[in-house]
């Protein structure tokens, strides 16, 4: 019996790495062959159009607000319309030497809006803090006290407009939205009719008919001898608007809050309105947060319908600035591009807040 | 033994809730009469002093406008009912093709956000992140301005075999109608018949033997063939109309007008992000084990996805799809801003021939009511089909 000596056998191979750069590459672009085979065609397609793009809009943009400049041969975006006319883009006809005053209201406006969003904010003097921050909006924008000039609503545009429209409504819009919502699944039958037709009928027309009723027909239905300003009524349209789309949503939370909450509270002896305040609006308000965010950025986005009425907020203003400039008119979409971008910071991250919010409310249910 | 029922007592007290409901509806229905007719009132009213005239009768009077493009011949002779209609049709043109390709659309991107390949991935979110958050009414503006600044004039058009895209529209050739083609018609009416009956009586099988036949190709094949082999039978016409580069313009053939392009375009890329979020929320919203189960069964990719995963996907897809139908029906208003003659545009340039403001908004509300609600009730319809069945 000869003695056997031990002999290893080879080690096997490492596992294929599954963490780093190269891993992540391998698996996520050349996974197979049709993952790998889609990798190179969107990756060609890329290559060609990227660089062309970007040298197009920034290595041989011109940035120079001269639109001689911007004529010569081989001269990509012309960004010089922006330099020559950011002014009037971004707050329309107001008087030029005034125009500090919505930079001011713009900016308290806006700070306002963040700090709204803040947790550390949420307490209940936020909303005396909004009632003296509108305040100060229409004052400093309309003016006519403390020496300041009075400037008519009609010259107000631009993005202080934008803004103002989409927040004043949005906040308008709340308390009725939240009548709606609790009318429309009341037990008694004619109110829940008057509250179903109006969300019904408002739902089911554009807004663009809306703004036409606004400022066509809202006049009719006034008192004779009763004018009220174009902005008052465009506001009222666009609040109207967003109350029904928001009572669907705040209607979607409550809904959801368990029949037993209700019983609960009948047990202890709770009234119906103390119900609705102290139980039921609480847990279903907080449930549809970021489905009200994602309401205000649709509402955001659809302020720029009112240029069709003849308000001239940011889209509107845009127009106002370039239709009647014979030289810089060739370069409108360079404009249109600045306002877009505009545009698309503010509702992207309105959409990556109201994300977080989602996270926030989730939290008690993730253990 | 049974249960009587309490007595029914007629409390006519305050503390009764019936009867304070009875009091809060009337209060209710008095208030939004008063309201009706102080508008009312107010309204007839002021069109007395200011001498307009109401009602529906201007309709039948001469239009006197032109419209761009309509899908039957419309000159400014006829009357406004008929320009109406010449909107109306255009809208419902532009939604329903804009409807379908949106879906399409939309449903590729939200699926590829499920890719294996992190570049499809990356692309598709890109899309929905960028498109989403600009208004739609810009990107329409955008579109109309790439449209008819940057395409050159018709005199030097891009060409792409038979099509020819120019600032005057897109060109395409069109078959010459001849009576052939109803041949054709006939046989793909008739392929649709048997294709029906098909698969009826190959499901009956199926749920007799259990063998599964093709329910998808077998019926596609007997609705073509049928077409191909009536058009044969009307003796194959293949007659085309070629548009042809004239000196101002593109002449012959079909087309699009830019503004109808914009407008589909727009919409189309506008709503396709919204679709492809809810197709996303759709798919992930079926749970994993689901999928697994499917493959531990045996059913293999094709079959998992038809069987297992898309039933229960379209569950939550299908109302919130459905909601976005009606939003791009209803944006497909703005097309007003571009000069594309849908009804919000006939309907504002005959309020401002005849003033007669409440008319022409109750009839453009009217419209919108009418294809919001007649979308709303064919998918509720669809969607009662796809729920769940509850025994």
């Amino acid at each position: 019996m000869s003695a056997q000596t031990f002999q290893p056998i080879d080690p096997r191979p490492a596992p294929v790495k599954t963490e780093g750069i190269v891993a992540w590459i391998r698996i996520n672009l050349f996974g197979d062959w049709i993952t790998g085979l889609m990798t190179v065609v969107i990756g060609a397609i890329l290559l060609a159009t990227i660089p062309q793009l970007l040298s197009w809009a920034l290595f041989r943009a011109s940035w120079i607000p001269d639109f001689d400049a911007c004529r010569v041969e081989g001269v990509g975006a012309c960004w010089g319309v922006v330099a020559e006319k950011y002014r009037i883009i971004l707050f329309g006809r107001y008087p030029f030497e005034e125009q500090w005053r919505p930079l001011i209201a713009t900016g308290l406006m806006l700070g306002l809006l963040i700090a709204s969003c803040m947790r550390a904010f949420w307490k209940s003097w936020l909303v005396i803090l909004w009632v003296a921050v509108l305040a100060a909006f229409f004052l400093l924008m309309y003016g006519n006290t403390m020496g300041l000039t009075k400037v008519e609503t009609d010259r107000w545009g631009g993005l202080p407009l934008t803004i103002l429209l989409a927040s004043l409504s949005m906040v308008m819009a709340f308390p009725i939205a939240m009548v709606v919502a609790l009318g429309r699944r009341s037990t008694l039958p004619a109110i829940r009719t008057f509250c179903t037709i109006y969300v019904e009928l408002i739902r089911g027309v554009p807004l663009i008919s809306v703004l036409f009723m606004a400022s066509f027909m809202f006049p009719l239905f006034m008192p004779q001898g009763f004018s009220i300003d174009v902005l008052i009524r465009v506001l009222v349209g666009i609040t109207l608007f967003a109350a029904a789309y928001m009572a669907e949503v705040i209607r979607g939370g409550l809904q959801a809050i368990p029949k037993g909450q209700l019983e609960a509270a009948a047990t202890l002896g709770l009234s119906y309105w103390q119900t609705q305040v102290k139980i039921v609006l609480p847990q279903a308000l907080a449930m549809v947060v970021p489905s009200i965010m994602n309401n205000f950025i649709g509402l955001f986005k659809d302020t720029s319908l009112v240029t069709i009425v003849s308000l001239y907020e940011l889209t509107g203003a845009l127009s106002l600035a370039l239709n009647s400039d014979a030289n810089w008119r060739p370069f409108k979409i360079e404009g249109y591009l600045f306002i877009a971008m505009i545009y698309f910071i503010f509702c992207f991250s309105m959409s990556r807040y109201s994300i977080w919010v989602e996270k926030q409310v989730n939290k008690g249910k993730q253990r | 033994m049974t249960q009587k029922s309490p007595p029914k007592k007629k409390n006519w007290s305050w503390r009764s809730q019936a009867f304070r409901g009875l009091i809060y509806q009337i209060i209710a229905i008095g208030l939004v009469a008063l309201g009706a007719w102080w508008l009312a009132s107010n309204t007839l009213h002021n069109m007395q002093v200011r001498g307009i005239q109401s009602g529906f009768d201007f309709l039948k009077g001469p239009a006197g406008f032109d419209i761009g493009e309509s899908l039957f011949p419309f000159e400014s002779s006829q009357p406004y009912w008929q320009a109406f209609l010449v909107g109306l049709a255009n809208t419902l043109r532009v939604a329903i093709i804009g409807i379908i390709l949106t879906t399409i659309l939309g449903t590729l991107l939200g699926i590829g956000r499920f890719s294996r390949n992190a570049l499809v991935r990356g692309v598709c979110y890109a899309y929905v992140e960028f498109f989403r958050n600009v208004p739609v009414l810009l990107q329409l503006l955008m579109w109309y301005l790439l449209f008819t600044e940057v395409l050159p004039a018709a005199a030097d058009a891009w060409t792409l075999g038979p099509l020819f895209l120019s600032k005057g529209g897109l060109s395409f050739p069109i078959p010459i109608w001849e009576a052939g083609h109803l041949w054709g018609v006939i046989g793909l009416l008739a392929g649709a018949a048997l294709a029906f009956i098909y698969r009826r009586w190959s499901f009956k099988q199926f749920e007799a033997t259990g063998k599964l036949r093709s329910m998808f190709w077998v019926p596609l094949a007997l609705f073509v063939v049928t077409g191909v082999l009536g058009w044969f039978a009307g003796g194959g016409p293949a007659q085309f109309e070629f548009p042809v580069k004239g000196d101002f313009s593109i002449e012959k053939g079909g087309s699009l007008t830019p503004e109808f392009l914009s407008v589909l375009l727009g919409l189309t890329v506008y709503t396709a992000a919204f679709v492809a979020e809810v197709v996303r929320a759709g798919i992930s919203s079926v749970a994993r084990g689901q999928g697994e189960a499917a493959s531990a069964l045996g059913l293999n990719q094709g079959q998992t996805m038809q069987l297992v995963m898309l039933p229960q996907a379209l569950r939550v897809i299908i109302p919130p799809m459905t909601n976005q139908f009606l939003n791009l029906t209803k944006n497909s208003s703005l097309a007003v801003a571009i000069g594309y003659p849908d009804v919000v545009s006939i309907a504002n340039t005959a309020l401002n021939q005849t003033g007669r403001a409440v008319e022409c908004i109750a009839i453009v509300m009217l419209v919108y009511l009418t294809t919001s609600l007649t979308t709303s009730l064919l998918m509720n319809w669809y969607n009662t089909r796809s729920a769940i069945k509850e025994r």
